[in-house]
């Protein structure tokens, strides 16, 4: 498992599915499990979990793609969460979000390929009367618009 | 047994406890319109058009999967469920590229019928359109996301027949979409381009990659030879395409429909199959007498041949060395009857009329062209034929029963019943019982290899040995017997057909191919066989002229040069 980025990890997840050999019906979890030991879930680890259970890679990747919360791309550098609670939401996060996805080239929940940034939804962050608001590597900007969110992102290189 | 009394429509029915309200439906003589449903296959409940009112039931009750219960008062056709139906309907059609008249399934596509048998004359509402691309990567199949309805139907057939699971449903919601993991081309991962999947896609969401384009620029060139070879299973099935019943056998309109296409010389590769008996045949008897890797697995069906490639490498020990009927065809033809007419093999081009998809794949695999050239140049499904056919204005049910031509024509029963599951075990028994023992078989019937049966085994006293052999068609369950095998189960020989009901039930056939047509179609076959004066490939005088004259003997090196081949191990990922 050459050239790994999860390298020292691989031992530590091969104990994790064998706990879960042969048990389809578990693949949620181990998916979940595994998210947690590497940060994402890259093609190998997923063939490695189909083996392991039993299931295939097309099962597999379903059940990721499925679900917003799995990620098949390393977080980058910079990760940016866009709040589309409700406050955040009638004040305008979805241009916003629809901005940066343009700018990035990327969709919520995925990341550049360069791994600079990573972009995802999230959920009220308490701060609703700063909306729309959105955090680089957890620090928060308020009173957010599309092209000042941009302006925020140069500041990150 | 116990039963339920119901009524549907004022009809009253009893049916088997745990029966669907369609099934029951279908006892009352009424038709529920369905679009996901496959019988014991796809039974989702997904799209919501086989909807009806159940009396008592606050909301309508998708049939296809509603189990009947005691006393069920049922209505199939009121106000409400006819709007429900529309809706669900038009929904489909709301995101629906409307590309009917150019579009492949065009009078044949079951969303197209339902809206018309629903009286949908206009859809209220305009959807997002779906923008991923078409995947052409694959020499057999195109996958056209755009006009997928999403019902799954591939998919379960995929996995549960044959046990490939290459597509599922990936993304969630609006963006949910039919491919392969990470939305990689079909091509990349570890499809077999059975087709399976194209027969069951009700709309132009899956289907055959078309090569007929190439096909008539051939046969209108001047400067090129064109012949064409027509395997066994394809005489029973291109009928339907033309209104015949399932099964009708149209061997002579096929061939005069080929002539007058313009082929220059109409060939069956059932002349091939005979010609596979005799090397397979002989490979068999030298592995059991010479002791040789045991079970053979037979090797004439290209979506197998990928599927053990992909998943079962360690049996590829196992399997013959003899190319499929219609590669042998194709190296004969390029080499032996170039010769033989004086035709420059570089000018001839071989196409084929097969029931399958797997076979475009297969005649572009590099290790097929030991003629020196591509021993098959195109491949064309049963459906293509038929469209050239109509394209040309040809009256098919009209057309005069015409013969093939010699000497690639010629063939015996015991070809033409490879189209059908167990046919190739039959075909190989009949030759090798006769080579080994030197005695006329009593009997050429081998009853227990042929049929429907997922499995089927046979025990054949030859010489004193019990011949323990063993057919299954359909991957998912060569995939058992390859398991028993695994185990250490023990036969001689294995027949492996990729489709359900062997070729009769190719990815290439014509829509509808299901079990009622696939039984039409193998009684069709085993028609044809008895009706052929010579029943068994090693009295076919054309193959035994073939050997005489250029061959020498079956497994010589010339056969062993064009004859056989090796495989490829893939991986599965
Ligand atoms: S899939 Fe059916 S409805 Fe859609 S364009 Fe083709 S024929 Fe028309
Ligand atoms: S061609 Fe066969 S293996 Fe490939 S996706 Fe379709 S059903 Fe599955
Ligand atoms: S590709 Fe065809 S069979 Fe598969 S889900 Fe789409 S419409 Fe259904
Ligand atoms: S809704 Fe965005 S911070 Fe509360
Ligand atoms: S046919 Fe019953 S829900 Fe689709």
């Amino acid at each position: 498992m050459e050239a790994c980025k999860c390298g020292e990890k691989w031992q530590e997840l091969d104990k994790i599915i064998a706990a879960h050999r042969n048990r389809p019906q578990d693949l949620i979890e181990v998916l979940h499990k595994a998210q947690e030991l590497i940060g994402y879930l890259p093609k190998k680890v997923q063939v490695a979990i189909a083996e392991g259970l039993g299931v295939s890679l097309s099962e597999v990747y379903s059940v990721v793609s499925f679900y917003a919360h799995f990620t098949t791309k390393p977080k980058g550098k910079y990760q940016i969460s866009i709040c589309k609670g409700t406050a955040c939401y009638v004040k305008g996060s979805p241009q916003i979000l629809e901005r940066l996805e343009k700018e990035l080239g990327i969709k919520a929940g995925d990341s550049t390929d360069d791994g600079r940034y990573s972009l995802e939804v999230v959920r009220c962050l308490g701060a609703c009367g700063l909306g729309p608001v959105m955090t680089v590597n957890k620090r928060a900007y308020g009173l957010m618009k599309p092209e000042k969110a941009v302006a925020v992102l140069q500041q990150y290189q | 047994m116990s039963t339920v009394t119901l009524t549907i429509d004022n009809v009253q029915v009893e049916v088997e406890a745990g029966t669907t309200i369609l099934k029951a439906a279908e006892k009352a003589g009424i038709h529920i319109p369905t679009l996901c449903y496959l019988e014991g296959i796809n039974e989702i409940g997904a799209c919501r058009v086989c909807v009806v009112e159940v009396e008592g039931a606050k909301t309508l009750m998708a049939s296809c999967v509603a189990p009947v219960a005691q006393g069920m008062v049922v209505r199939t056709n009121t106000p409400r469920v006819r709007a429900a139906r529309r809706l669900n309907v038009e929904l489909l059609l709301s995101n629906h590229p409307m590309e009917c008249p150019t579009c492949i399934r065009n009078l044949n596509c079951e969303l197209q019928s339902l809206a018309q048998s629903l009286g949908i004359r206009q859809v209220r509402f305009e959807g997002r359109k779906v923008d991923y691309p078409k995947d052409t990567s694959t020499p057999a199949l195109v996958r056209d996301p755009q006009k997928c309805i999403l019902c799954r139907r591939c998919v379960a057939v995929c996995e549960k027949v044959q046990g490939v699971k290459a597509i599922a449903p990936l993304e969630r919601g609006f963006d949910t979409v039919i491919a392969p993991a990470f939305q990689e081309p079909l091509y990349e991962v570890a499809c077999v381009e059975c087709g399976q999947c194209t027969l069951v896609c009700p709309v132009g969401a899956l289907y055959e990659k078309d090569y007929t384009n190439e096909v008539w620029a051939a046969l209108a060139d001047p400067d090129k030879f064109v012949v064409v070879q027509t395997a066994p299973a394809t005489r029973v099935s291109i009928g339907q395409e033309f209104g015949l019943p399932p099964g009708s056998i149209n061997t002579g309109q096929m061939v005069a429909a080929l002539r007058r296409l313009g082929f220059d010389r109409v060939f069956d590769t059932d002349f091939a199959a005979d010609l596979t008996i005799m090397e397979e045949g002989s490979e068999f008897i030298q592995r059991l007498t010479k002791g040789g890797v045991l079970p053979l697995l037979t090797s004439c069906s290209p979506g197998w041949i990928k599927f053990i490639e992909h998943f079962y490498p360690e049996l590829l020990p196992n399997l013959s060395t003899c190319k499929s009927p219609q590669q042998m065809f194709g190296a004969v033809a390029k080499t032996f009857y170039a010769q033989k007419a004086g035709i420059d093999p570089a000018k001839m081009v071989v196409v084929s009329i097969m029931p399958c998809t797997a076979k475009k794949f297969e005649c572009q695999r590099p290790e097929m062209r030991d003629s020196g050239y591509q021993d098959v140049d195109y491949v064309l499904t049963t459906r293509e034929l038929a469209r050239m056919i109509k394209e040309a204005g040809i009256d098919f049910t009209a057309l005069p029963e015409e013969q093939y031509d010699d000497p690639l024509g010629e063939s015996t029963g015991a070809a033409v019943i490879f189209g059908a599951t167990g046919g190739v075990m039959e075909a190989a028994l009949r030759t090798a019982y006769e080579l080994i023992t030197g005695k006329e078989l009593p009997s050429l019937d081998f009853y227990e290899v042929r049929g429907l049966k997922g499995i089927k085994e046979a025990v054949v006293n030859i010489d004193g040995t019990q011949v323990r052999v063993a057919v299954a068609h359909s991957l998912g369950h060569a995939r058992q017997l390859l398991e028993r095998v695994k185990a250490g189960e023990q036969y001689h020989f294995i027949e492996i057909m990729c489709c359900p009901g062997g070729c009769i039930g190719g990815g290439g056939q014509p829509i509808p191919t299901n079990t009622e047509i696939r039984a039409q179609r193998i009684a069709g076959i085993y028609n044809a066989d008895k009706n052929m004066p010579v029943r068994k490939s090693h009295e076919n005088p054309s193959i035994q002229a073939l050997y005489r004259e250029f061959l020498g003997h079956p497994l010589s090196e010339k056969s062993h040069h064009l004859l056989h081949t090796h495989y490829t191990p893939r991986g599965k990922y």
